[in-house]
Formats: structure tokens, C-alpha cells, sequence
């Protein structure tokens, strides 16, 4: 019980304590904290506008965000999503862009299921090889993924530039368009797309997998003692470069989603950093894919609202990058107070100084 | 509109019939001080001496005029969060003119929001409006600087004593290679042997790599530099370190090397948005493509450096007046490109305003480099 | 190629190693000496940015250069204790605050920043080493940053000290094994803090580099990954200050080619050329390191993590 009461309390309370942290800032900046309160609230969830722009915001980072978080139940901290999630787009447009017409525009479900496939295929055996290198070659997952990332981009801008480009897309390079039984559109009447949908499913899911089946369970015995996994006769090496294949899909499915319902074809605007964010909003959820959608909601929240901020304020967009880093740090600070860890902490300190 | 069209030119008449009660007085000044909120959007940081500075100077400009009210975004970047800030500006904001100013925006995302919101205007800076296929409340403006670039090459030509000049850019599309292609077709106007060099940077800011591609073709012997890049900052104060001369582009940069700045092609975009404004006011329909030269503003050259030759200004003053008069085409065939295919036929000539230079893809003969 | 092309593209090739790897070097001996002191910190990249944009800031408003070498040492550090500070709580992932630094250290720089992209900064003077060759190419290539020399210095100074000095070996110690540290009666927090933040102003020196010689200006793109890059270049260097060295040129080379490449007309797959740093570090490191066992070198506490 009081666990759960923690796991709650300790990030709002972390939360609330960086959004008073950057309200001495701003202050320090000669605005007015409660100005700046009213707008990010109002940018991020204010009116029927701004909940579409928060929730279209957040349906990318929750998936991305699982690229860090399915890993980090394993033991990994990875932090190449941005790397799969190109790579995922890169392979939904090129698919799209393969698939016989036929085939495509027979049934639009069917297609973007294939779509979204190609693209987790892609995601997902990139960050696989993160994993691999760790087991089978001992290099740190962390450094590895980042570097596979910046390889991952190379690829993509050497590839959508030059042998996949569509030659009529001039100024800026880019693939062929998908096809429009390919694209994925938007939910009802609003603006925000299926995507969101996707996103908040696969958390579901990968939450369901890990507490309730068998290989999910393994997994987090991996993570929580690799060692103790390892006594018990558990596959460790393939238990880990499943963890990575399955949070490298998300992160490719992401950028397949980009494609199919924003950008429509592949080209550089794609490497807009939602691997990047991703990361930070896995860490906040403290891994937990349930934890994983409202985390991700209130980071696209930030965004939204800080668009705002600088229309209103004509505030600096670094602004929200300040917010999020604070957030981070705070919500990891209070890591430390959780389960009065900090009690024994504080009396060893004392031990030593005397 | 027709209704506006009509009452406007009644309310002229009734002016010019100097019946001018105080009825007509009001509303004609109650017309021109409608306020009109714009919406403006970067794709970078506005000062960054370069392409987003560029308009954010006729922005300054724009927010000084009366019954204008500018809001304005940055480093938006070119996902589904314009879309959202376009909308932003319309819904939140009121705005019923909006300027998204980087390539990027065009498709899908300014096409999706102007289906949305089809009483708002979109002026697009760069874009290839099309007839037909594009909607009437979006448009797209654009100055030809590769005139501008015409003339820093003729000024390159006359002062480089090396005969090599060099070119950092982005990346190889259409608008680069023009410029491009009229910078070397200048210089070799001038010296029919000279080369320019060209480094593909591989994005638009990417300071290490736009630095160390300068440091390059300095080593190669290169003496005259100019660029397409988003912020030329870093390479106009590279090359000047290397004691190297500069054209600049997009904004003048002669504060950054005064002694090494030899003259440089600006936007003058305060053109092309009065135009898009004085539509939006007056309820006429939005202007759907709007293009201009030096000859009608939207482009304008830099003051002369201190190091540039008398023989050099003339030169270049000379060809400014014919561009300004329309008498000179900068692609006229026989023209070839640097694989010794010939890409303008002899006896043919494009005129600025063709659609055909919008699509180039090759560089022209002279230049060291590949598409 | 002749012989005068080919000696301008290795002179080339020779520059532009000299010109990028200063970063790489001050960020690389930072990360060896926090490494060395058993605590990894992956928010260099967030210190090198912050303390750039710093060296910029101070450089400019005051008018000395040295003043903005200081501030960058300064912020480096104090970001630098931030870490060692959160780090040193329980429950606290090294990993996690590292990239939580990145973030709020680049968020910092990019807003302060702000006002600092049109302004000229003076610059670190440049030493001419090169001053005896009659090929521009060459004199160019050996145009050293001020900051090169102190940096050569510190790494033989920081090599000298770990084998030599008793500070030296408490760093290696509560590096290797804290638990003897701590028996001898060492507080091993207060001395990872101190390796910590010792190794964030040494990292401040290489953003002031970036900024006040090469490229010379502040711009949000500054840094492409170097912070992170320095930490497997000390991988690669297997936690020696005079290995980091030649590491730091070999990553500055890589991150010439590129250009180099295209200034001799082999224009080809520049964005595949551009990720060659990032290759080549992975490279190393497959052939560096085996699973399981600990490389030569390795400070013992950072395995146990």
C-alpha cells in the first residue's frame, strides 16, 4: 500500500516541485511565474484544442517511450529509439511504395497493418543489435544504441536522398507518397490520429506481457538479477535481445505511424527527436508501460503548451526543454526518498563525517 | 468580396466627388485601421544571421505598421506540430493571415490546415503553387536571388586571384543549384576559366561541418566563398580567419567581416508580405504566386565592401541595371553542365519566371562537384 | 592526385583532426577522470553545450577570452556537481541522471543561449605552428587553439598523477573497489563528487573551444554527439589520459573526412561520411571489449553497476 501511495505521490510531488523550480526562473527572467503557470496549463490542457495538440503529441512518445522502458525491464537502459523509429519510417515508406496497388487498396486495414509491421520489423532488428552487441560482444547497450542511432540517421538521409527519392519531391527530398488507402487517418471528427490509439494499445500490452505471461515474467527476472535468472536456467541472452526487438517494434512503429498519418512520405522532417523524448518520459513512468501513457500525456502537454508560451510571452522554445530537464531530474532525486532509503543514507553521511 | 469591391469604390467616388462627410471619412479610416493579426513561423532561431533572420526583419518591420498585430513561433519543426501551431494561431489567436516560412511546411502540412480553415489565408515562402491542384486560400511566394547570386559571382570573378571560388551548401535541390549555377555563370562571365567548388554540408545548420567544408576548399586554394545555408554566420567568419574574401546570402553578415565582406544577395521579403497584406485588407483574393527579382524588390544586393575593385562595382552595376530592366536572362543556351551534357539547347533562353528552373537538377560547367 | 593534392588533402585531413578533437579531448579526460573515480557520467554532452554557450556568454559581455575559458570551466563544474551530487543519493541510476543532465544542461544553454547567436566573441588566439611550410594547406593545418597545448599538458599531468600521486591512487581506489576505501576510512562519495566535478571543468574547457576557436561561433547545433562519443573514446582509450590523446585526433580526423573527401571532388555518400565517427567508434569497441570479462583497465566499480 504504501508502496503504491509512493509510486504515485513521490513523481507528482517531484512534478509540482519542478513547475514551482521553473517558476523562479521565469521569474528570474523578468515574467510573471503566475502568467506562465496559467499558460501551460491552458497551452497543454486549457480548451478542446489543446487536449488534441497535447494528445497528438503524446501518441509518438508513448511508444518511443517503450522503446526505452520494455528494455529497461530487462536490465538495458537503451537509448537509440530515435535510430528505430527512422529506420521504422524509412521501411513503411519504402513498403508502401513496394506493395503491388492491388494489394494496397484492397482493404486499407490490412495495409496499414502491413505498413506498421515493415516498420516495427526494422525498429525492432536495430535495436536488436544493441542487445546482441551487448551479450555476445560485452559493449554497453547505452553507447551502443546512441552511436546505432546517428548511423541510423546517416542511412536514412543518405537513402531518402539519393537511391529511394521520388524525383519529383525537389526542395525536399523525399520518398514516394503513400498511397491513400495506406495512410492512417484521424480518430472521429477530431484532429488527433489513430496513432494515439496504437500508442496506448502497445503500452496496454506490453504492461499485460510483463506481469502476466510466462516469457514477460522472465524478462523481469533478467532485469531485476541476471545472474539469478541465469541459476534458475533461463535463456538470458534471448530473453534480453527479445526485450530489445520488442521495444526497438515500438519505436519503428512509431515512425511508420509518423509517415503514414502526418507526413505521408519519408524525408527528413521525420528526426524530429521523439526518441529522445521518449526516453525521458520512460524514465519518469519508472519503466512501467501503464505508467508510460499519462507520463507521455503530460509531456505533450509541455509541448503544446510551450508553443503557446512562446506565442503569448514570446518566451524562448528552450523554455519547455528546461521544464522537461528539471522534471527529470526532480522525478529522479526523489527516487531517493522512496521506501526511507534516504533515513539509512542520511545516518552513514553523518558516520563518516564524524 | 464583391460587396467590398463595390462599397470601395463607391466610398472612392464619393471621396473623389469631394463629398467627404465625415461619414465617408469614418468609414474609409475605420477600413484601413481593421486590425489584421498575422501569424508568422520559424523553422530556426530568428537571429541566426541568416534565412530565418532574413524574414523576421520584414516581420519587425510588419509589426510597426498600424492595425497589425504579429504573433510569431520558432524552431517549429516540420512535423504535425506546424499543423497544430498553424492552428493555433487561427483558433487561439485570431489570426486570419499566416506566413509559414520554411520550405517544409508546404506539403502536407499547411495543405491539410488550409483545408481546415478555408477563410484563413496562407502565404507559403518557397513553395510551387499550382493551379488546380493546390487550394485558393494558400499561396506561395519567392524571390529569384539567383540574380543576386549572378552578381556575387561577377564580383567574385573580378576579385579572385586564384581562380577558384568555392560554395558551401546544404543540400542539392533545386533552389541551391541555382544559386549555384548563377554564382559560377557570373564568375565565368567575368573569367571563362574560373571554378567554383561545392561542398554538400548534408543539412541546413550544421556548424562543425560547414566550418571544417570552408577550412576545405580554403586548403584547395579557394579565395572567394559564398553559401546556401541556413546561417552563414559560421562560414562568413571562417573564411574571413583564413584571410579568405565572402559574398554573403540571406542577410547581410558584413558586421561579422567587415575588411572580407565583399557584397552579398539578400531578401527583401517586406515586398512580398505588404502584397499578401494589402490583399488580405483590402478583400481582394489572395495573391496564389507571387515571384520577383531585383526588379520588383523582393531581392536587393548588399552595399559594396571596402576591398571591392572600381572595375568590379561597374561590372556588376552595369548587369544590375539590365536584370533591373528585364533585359537579361541569366539560363540562355548553349549551356552545359559539368558531365558535358547540354542541358539549355542553343538559341533558347529561360526567362526567370519559368517554371522549368524550379525543377533543376544539374550543375553547370565549371562547377567541381556532384549532384 | 599528385603529390601536391595529396599533400594538401592529408594536411587537410591533418587540421581538421586538430581543429575537432580539441573538444573531443578536454570531454574525453573529464569523462577518464570521473570514470577512474568508479561514477560514469553520460551528461558531458549537456555540460560540453552549457559551458560553450557559457565561454561565449562571458567572452562576449566581458571582452576577454580568458574570462569566457573560465566561465566554461566554472559551468562545466558546477553542472558537473549537480550529477555528483544526485548521484550520490541512494537509489539513484548513474545512467539516468547522466542523460536527465544532458537534457536540463542543453534546455539551460539553448535559453540563455538566445541572445548570444548574432553577437561576435572574441576568440582564443591560435598558435602557428605551421609557420615554416610554404603550402598554405599546411600553415592552415598547424594553426593550433591556445587551449591544445594545456590540454596535451593536463593529460600527462592527469597520467603522471594517477600513477604517482597519493590523490592519484585514492581516485583509482575508490574507483576500483569501494568497499576498501571505505574500510580505510575514505569517504568515497566526496571523492567521486570531486573526481566528478573536477572532470565537468575540464569538459567546460573543451565547450570553450568549440565556441571561441572552432567554429567560433554559438549556434544551437554546436555539438553533434561529441560528450557522448567521449565516453566510449575512453573505452577506446582504456582509461588512460595519454591514449585520449591520440583517440581524441583519430575522432577528429574521422569528422574531417567528410568534407575532405568532398573538397577533392569525391562527392559521393556524404551523409554515409558524415556518420564515420560513429562507425568507427563502434568498431573499436567490438574489437575492444569481450562479454563477460572486464577490460584491462577498467576501474573496477563501474562493471559492478
Amino acid at each position: 500500500m504504501r508502496s503504491a501511495l509512493e509510486d504515485i505521490l513521490l513523481p507528482v510531488a517531484a512534478i509540482v516541485a519542478a513547475l514551482l523550480l521553473f517558476g523562479l526562473f521565469v521569474m528570474l527572467s523578468g515574467l510573471n511565474p503566475l502568467d506562465v503557470w496559467r499558460l501551460l496549463f491552458m497551452g497543454a490542457f486549457g480548451d478542446a484544442y489543446s487536449w488534441q495538440n497535447t494528445l497528438q503529441r503524446a501518441a509518438p512518445l508513448m511508444l518511443t517511450a517503450l522503446c526505452v522502458a520494455i528494455p529497461a525491464r530487462a536490465g538495458l537502459v537503451v537509448i537509440g529509439g530515435e535510430g528505430a523509429l527512422v529506420l521504422g519510417g524509412l521501411a513503411a515508406a519504402v513498403l508502401a511504395h513496394a506493395l503491388p496497388p492491388s494489394v494496397a487498396l484492397s482493404s486499407p486495414l490490412a495495409g496499414s497493418v502491413l505498413v506498421c509491421l515493415a516498420a516495427a520489423a526494422a525498429g525492432g532488428l536495430w535495436v536488436m543489435l544493441a542487445g546482441w552487441l551487448r551479450q555476445y560482444r560485452g559493449i554497453n547497450e547505452t553507447i551502443s544504441s546512441l552511436l546505432l542511432a546517428y548511423v541510423a540517421i546517416g542511412l536514412f538521409k543518405h537513402f531518402v536522398e539519393g537511391p529511394l527519392r521520388d524525383p519529383s519531391s525537389l526542395n525536399t527530398p523525399s520518398t514516394y507518397e503513400l498511397a491513400e488507402g495506406l495512410r492512417i487517418g484521424v480518430m472521429g471528427a477530431s484532429d488527433v490520429h489513430w496513432g494515439l490509439a496504437v500508442g496506448v494499445v502497445a503500452c496496454l500490452v506490453a504492461e499485460l506481457w510483463l506481469r502476466l505471461t510466462p516469457s514477460g515474467f522472465s524478462v523481469r527476472v533478467v532485469g531485476g538479477n541476471m545472474r539469478a535468472a541465469q541459476l534458475v536456467g533461463l535463456p538470458a541472452s534471448r530473453l534480453v535481445l527479445l526485450a530489445c526487438l520488442l521495444g526497438g517494434a515500438a519505436a519503428g512503429v512509431a515512425g511508420g505511424i509518423e509517415i503514414a498519418a502526418v507526413h505521408t512520405k519519408a524525408n527528413a522532417a521525420l528526426i524530429a527527436g521523439y526518441g529522445y523524448a521518449g526516453i525521458l518520459v520512460a524514465f519518469m513512468a519508472r519503466h512501467s508501460p501503464l505508467a508510460v501513457i499519462p507520463v507521455a500525456i503530460l509531456f505533450g502537454g509541455f509541448g503544446a503548451a510551450g508553443s503557446l508560451l512562446q506565442r503569448r510571452l514570446g518566451m524562448p522554445d528552450a523554455s519547455v526543454l528546461v521544464l522537461q530537464g528539471l522534471a527529470f531530474v526532480l522525478i529522479l532525486a526523489s527516487e531517493a526518498l522512496r521506501g526511507g532509503a534516504w533515513r539509512t543514507w542520511l545516518r552513514s553521511a553523518h558516520k563518516v563525517a564524524v | 468580396m464583391t460587396t467590398h469591391f463595390t462599397r470601395r469604390a463607391s466610398l472612392k467616388s464619393l471621396a473623389a466627388l469631394g463629398a467627404a462627410g465625415t461619414l465617408s471619412g469614418w468609414a474609409s479610416l475605420a477600413q484601413a485601421q481593421k486590425p489584421l493579426t498575422i501569424g508568422v513561423i520559424y523553422v530556426g532561431p530568428r537571429d541566426d544571421y541568416g534565412y530565418n533572420q532574413a524574414q523576421a526583419e520584414a516581420v519587425a518591420l510588419l509589426k510597426k505598421m498600424p492595425g497589425i498585430k504579429v504573433v510569431e513561433e520558432e524552431n517549429v519543426p516540420e512535423t504535425a506540430a506546424v499543423q497544430k501551431t498553424m492552428t493555433g494561431m487561427i483558433a487561439q489567436d485570431g489570426a486570419s493571415l499566416i506566413f509559414p516560412t520554411s520550405y517544409g511546411y508546404f506539403d502536407p502540412h499547411m495543405l491539410a490546415v488550409a483545408a481546415k480553415f478555408p477563410d484563413a489565408r496562407f502565404a507559403h515562402c518557397g513553395g510551387l503553387w499550382t493551379e488546380g491542384k493546390h487550394p485558393k486560400n494558400t499561396g506561395s511566394y519567392f524571390g529569384y536571388i539567383d540574380e543576386c547570386q549572378y552578381l556575387n559571382g561577377v564580383i567574385a570573378g573580378h576579385m579572385s586571384k586564384s581562380g577558384k571560388i568555392g560554395f558551401v551548401a546544404a543540400k542539392p535541390i533545386p533552389q541551391v543549384l541555382r544559386n549555384i549555377n548563377a554564382f559560377t555563370m557570373g564568375a565565368r562571365s567575368v573569367k571563362p576559366g574560373i571554378t567554383t567548388s561545392v561542398i554538400f554540408t548534408g543539412d541546413w545548420s550544421m556548424p562543425v561541418k560547414e566550418a571544417e567544408a570552408t577550412n576545405s576548399l580554403a586548403d584547395q586554394g579557394v579565395d572567394v566563398f559564398t553559401m546556401h545555408v541556413d546561417g552563414p554566420k559560421v562560414i562568413v567568419e571562417t573564411a574571413a580567419k583564413r584571410g579568405k574574401m565572402v559574398c554573403g546570402y540571406h542577410a547581410s553578415q558584413a558586421k561579422l567581416a567587415p575588411k572580407a565582406y565583399l557584397t552579398g544577395a539578400e531578401w527583401n521579403w517586406l515586398t512580398a508580405y505588404t502584397t499578401f497584406i494589402e490583399a488580405a485588407r483590402s478583400g481582394k483574393p489572395h495573391p496564389n504566386f507571387v515571384r520577383g527579382g531585383l526588379k520588383e524588390g523582393f531581392v536587393k544586393m548588399s552595399a559594396y565592401g571596402p576591398a571591392v575593385t572600381e572595375p568590379a562595382k561597374k561590372s556588376a552595376d552595369a548587369i544590375k541595371a539590365q536584370m533591373i530592366a528585364g533585359k537579361f536572362d541569366i539560363f540562355k543556351g548553349p549551356l552545359k553542365d559539368n558531365k558535358g551534357n547540354v542541358v539549355v539547347a542553343a538559341g533558347k533562353s529561360f526567362k526567370q519566371t519559368d517554371i522549368e528552373l524550379e525543377k533543376m537538377n544539374y550543375l553547370v560547367e565549371g562547377v567541381i562537384g556532384s549532384v | 592526385m599528385n603529390f601536391d593534392d595529396t599533400l594538401i588533402f592529408l594536411a587537410g585531413i591533418l587540421g581538421g583532426a586538430l581543429r575537432i578533437g580539441v573538444p573531443f579531448l578536454f570531454v574525453s579526460l573529464g569523462e577518464c577522470l570521473t570514470e577512474k573515480s568508479g561514477r560514469i557520467n553520460l551528461g558531458l554532452e549537456g555540460v560540453l553545450v552549457f559551458s560553450a554557450m557559457a565561454a561565449f556568454g562571458a567572452s562576449w559581455l566581458s571582452g576577454s577570452v580568458w574570462v569566457g575559458v573560465l566561465a566554461a570551466a566554472l559551468c562545466g563544474g558546477l553542472l558537473a556537481l549537480l550529477h555528483g551530487l544526485l548521484c550520490s543519493l541512494p537509489r539513484v541510476n548513474d545512467v539516468a541522471t547522466g542523460i536527465a543532465l544532458m537534457l536540463l544542461g542543453m534546455g539551460l544553454a539553448f535559453y540563455f543561449g538566445k541572445p548570444l547567436i548574432q553577437p561576435q566573441a572574441p576568440q582564443l588566439p591560435a598558435i602557428a605552428l605551421g609557420a615554416w611550410s610554404s603550402s598554405s594547406a599546411v600553415r592552415s593545418a598547424l594553426q593550433i587553439n591556445a587551449l591544445l597545448p594545456i590540454g596535451l599538458l593536463l593529460a600527462c599531468v592527469m597520467a603522471w598523477v594517477f600513477a604517482n600521486t597519493r590523490v592519484g591512487l585514492l581516485v583509482r581506489l575508490v574507483g576500483d573497489s569501494a568497499q576498501a576505501a571505505r574500510a580505510l576510512g575514505y569517504p568515497v562519495a566526496g571523492v567521486r563528487i570531486a573526481a566528478t566535478v573536477v572532470g565537468g571543468m575540464i569538459a567546460g574547457l573543451g565547450g570553450a573551444s568549440l565556441t571561441l576557436f572552432y567554429p567560433g561561433s554559438w549556434n544551437e547545433g554546436i555539438s553533434s554527439g561529441q560528450g557522448l562519443i567521449a565516453v566510449a573514446l575512453v573505452i577506446f582509450a582504456r582509461w588512460s589520459p595519454l591514449r585520449c590523446v591520440g583517440a581524441a585526433l583519430l575522432f577528429g580526423a574521422a569528422g574531417a573526412m567528410g568534407p575532405a573527401l568532398q573538397s577533392i571532388g569525391i562527392g559521393w555518400g556524404y551523409h554515409l561520411f558524415n556518420t564515420l565517427p560513429y562507425v568507427l567508434t563502434l568498431v573499436i569497441l567490438v574489437l575492444t571489449c569481450r562479454p563477460g570479462a572486464v577490460i584491462a583497465g577498467s576501474p573496477g566499480e563501474l562493471s559492478a553497476r
